[in-house]
């Protein structure tokens, strides 16, 4: 069902972003066509979680321009400083329609999985309540863990909440999913069933952005592979070659530590 | 004991103040319920001007908490009670009104517990905002709740369910402090039983009876309290 | 807001501070006193004395201090076996009435405080000074009683400084403490707000003072949680001789 089309789901133009004095982004870029899945990869410090969080504009990039679904980000100057605001209604739409998976999961503790996956539908997206329970309802079954969507997160294993934070970022019907580090934070024994979960979206054609260690993951299931250094895209290009000939020092030093690990 | 006998005399027979006691006790729980809602309103506004105000603003909310934390309540009452009845006859006489208007004692109570309380509550909720994981809020900003909702359906829940323990304790102080209220006549059940204990010269069967309904509001309070906390954090205990 | 009014007043006020703090500091004192041995019956394991220090800690937090100071002052003169003991000059007087009902309050606070002291003694560190061979008695004074102190001592500080708050209490039957004196001012000149304002500034500056001298005694008894640099060498090597 992999439909490579042509269309530009996301593209991210000369973005940049700093902390205080640290430039943490620098003039980075970065397309992604439709049904493409992308690997972001970096030491700690590169950047990479922040350039995944500012397509949805969880952070702010200084400068630069996003398109996302055809549809430009309007950035406006703030009055009096140098920062930029966006347009807070065009931002909160548009990120209805992109899904974002976390690292620490981040499930609502003082809701069910089942109340989990269908709040934002609901309350956000406003489509009708039953509707959004049997999507929920489906959408838990896919990702295995149906039987468990009236208990409470906290009642739940690593893995199993993962699965449902993914399943109610799939609630929203997204347009491009992003994966800051999905499964770092788990054990290692959870980490496959996370990973089987998100096989499964990418070969039913959907857009993906994920920032990840998990390199059988990045080399097997990625249209392309993206590595990024202090704020720069060193490296970018299909798996195979990626990984077979890194022609990047700083890439071949990076992937020999994970090799050591 | 003496010559009604103490249940005759507390009960609700003809000498009883049972019944007088018990409008007592209502009252004070009407008085405290008012000074706890007042500062509820004030704990959350004055919780939102610590987290996000700027330097003035937190300055004026600092100040707050620290004076009406270390000044002793019954001062604050005697501000708002005699203050408060200045206040009403001088707006009474620009009224054309004459002579001397009395500010209720509920009103000036229900103030002074009010403002007191929200000092109190202020830390409770500022100390329990501190707790919600950031993760969860931004999370509901990821998936396109704008602020109010976000506030409605994910801040404010996890909020309220860490601040219930610090509530809880508020709740407590308040119904004991509004004893105090007394002093300005109110009819509560202290002052009831001061009525009694005047009129029928037995004043430690009064202030004992008085001191055993404290003790059965403050207790039932406890438990549904307790009651409440559990019910509300079945999500956050393993198991 | 007249200020030659608001100093007068406030020298005024100063004269109740000796017995504000008088109440305050005899009560806390004996109070704690009193809370070591209710603390000492609930972890005794003695079924008996632990439902009798609960019980007392439940009523005495259950109700409020202005109806205990009331049932000691007024209630207890109704019984003439009282008038007759031998307590009753004692009992009369609105002073001891008050110091004894800030003490029987303060005790029942306290008392948890200094449980929750003791039970955050870390059992390792009792382990070990048994494991040396020291008897129960050394063992609680030199390992116990010392680790449960410093523990308490924040809690005890606060506690501290809310009684100063409850001796305001006492004016109510008729001691001339702070808020005693502010009470007759305003009786007299109605002039509520200079009032309110130098009795709360004069409060606060006794919390000053105070939260000062707690931060400083809980500093001077924790050397151990003083980077190393800063602990004077001569008491290191007097600890340990």
């Amino acid at each position: 069902m992999r439909t490579d089309s042509n269309d530009i789901a996301v593209s991210i133009r000369n973005v940049s972003k700093r902390f205080g004095g640290l430039e943490v982004l620098k003039d980075v870029s970065l397309d992604a066509r439709e049904g493409e899945v992308v690997s972001i990869l970096g030491g700690s410090g590169s950047g990479k979680s922040t350039l995944l969080r500012c397509v949805n504009l969880l952070e702010m990039p200084d400068a630069g321009e996003i398109e996302v679904a055809g549809e430009q980000l309007r950035l406006v100057p703030r009055r009096g400083d140098t920062g930029r605001r966006a347009d807070l209604k065009q931002i909160d739409r548009l990120r209805s329609r992109i899904g974002m998976v976390f690292q620490s999961f981040n499930l609502w503790s003082h809701k069910t999985i089942l109340e989990n996956v269908i709040e934002a539908p609901i309350y956000v997206q406003k489509r009708p309540r039953s509707e959004c329970i049997e999507e929920a309802e489906a959408l838990l079954s896919k990702v295995g863990i149906a039987e468990k969507r009236h208990h409470y997160p906290a009642h739940l294993s690593g893995g199993q909440q993962q699965r449902a934070a993914i399943a109610r970022a799939l609630a929203m019907r997204p347009a491009l999913m992003l994966f800051d580090e999905p499964t770092s934070a788990l054990d290692p024994e959870l980490v496959g069933e996370v990973l089987r979960v998100m096989r499964g979206l990418a070969a039913e054609g959907r857009t993906m952005l994920v920032v990840t260690h998990e390199m059988g993951f990045a080399r097997e299931v990625s249209s392309r592979v993206v590595f990024l250094h202090r704020g720069v895209v060193e490296a970018e290009g299909a798996p195979g070659e990626f990984f077979a000939n890194p022609g990047n020092e700083r890439l071949r030093q990076f992937l020999r530590q994970l090799h050591q690990a | 004991m003496n010559s009604v006998g103490l249940f005759g005399l507390l009960g609700f027979g003809p000498d009883g103040w049972g019944e007088a006691l018990l409008v007592g006790a209502a009252m004070t729980l009407a008085v405290a319920a008012g000074g706890f809602l007042v500062g509820m309103v004030i704990g959350a506004f004055g919780a939102w001007a610590k987290l996000t105000g700027g330097p003035v603003i937190r300055t004026f909310a600092d100040f707050y908490t620290t004076v009406l934390r270390g000044v002793p309540d019954l001062l604050v009452i005697y501000l708002f009670y005699f203050g408060g009845t200045a206040a009403v006859s001088a707006l009474a006489r620009t009224f054309g009104a004459d002579g001397y208007i009395g500010m209720p004692g509920f009103v000036a109570g229900v103030l002074a517990m009010g403002v007191v309380s929200g000092a109190h509550q202020t830390e409770v909720f500022r100390g329990a905002f501190r707790v919600v994981s950031r993760g969860e809020i931004e999370a509901g900003r990821a998936v396109g709740m704008g602020t109010t909702l976000r506030f409605r359906r994910i801040v404010a829940p996890l909020v309220l369910r860490h601040a219930l323990p610090g509530l809880s304790n508020v709740w407590q102080l308040v119904l004991k402090e509004s004893a105090l209220i007394s002093v300005t006549g109110l009819v509560e059940l202290l002052r009831q039983s001061q009525v009694g204990a005047g009129s029928t010269g037995q004043p430690f069967d009064f202030y004992i009876a008085a001191a055993m309904l404290y003790l059965a509001i403050t207790t039932v309070s406890g438990w549904t309290l307790r009651r409440a906390e559990r019910h509300y954090t079945r999500g956050a205990r393993r198991g | 807001m007249d200020i030659p009014f608001l100093s007068e007043t406030f020298y005024a006020l100063l004269t109740g501070v000796p017995l504000t703090l008088q109440l305050a500091l005899l009560s806390t004192g004996a109070g704690a006193a009193f809370a070591l041995v209710l603390a000492a019956m609930r972890v005794s394991r003695l079924p008996l004395l632990d439902a009798a220090a609960r019980l007392y800690v439940f009523v005495f937090r259950g109700t409020p201090l202005l109806v205990q100071i009331f049932v000691i002052y007024y209630g207890l003169g109704q019984f003439p076996a009282v008038r007759a003991s031998f307590a009753w000059p004692f009992l009369r007087e609105p002073y001891w009435c008050a110091v004894l009902a800030l003490t029987l309050n303060t005790a029942a606070y306290g008392s948890e405080i200094v449980r929750g002291g003791l039970l955050a003694v870390p059992y390792g560190q009792i382990e070990a000074a048994r494991a040396i061979g020291m008897s129960r008695s050394l063992l609680l004074r030199r390992v116990i009683l010392p680790l449960a102190i410093r523990q308490a001592l924040p809690a005890y500080g606060n506690e501290l400084i809310l009684m100063v708050k409850s001796t305001s209490l006492a004016s109510i039957i008729t001691l001339m403490e702070i808020t005693g004196i502010a009470a007759k001012i305003v009786s007299e000149t109605y002039r509520i707000i200079e009032v309110f304002v130098a009795a709360g500034a004069l409060y606060l500056l006794i919390n000053f003072a105070l939260t000062r001298l707690i931060a400083a005694a809980e500093y001077w008894l924790t050397p151990d949680l003083r980077p190393a640099s800063l602990v004077p060498r001569r008491r290191l090597q007097e600890n340990a001789s």
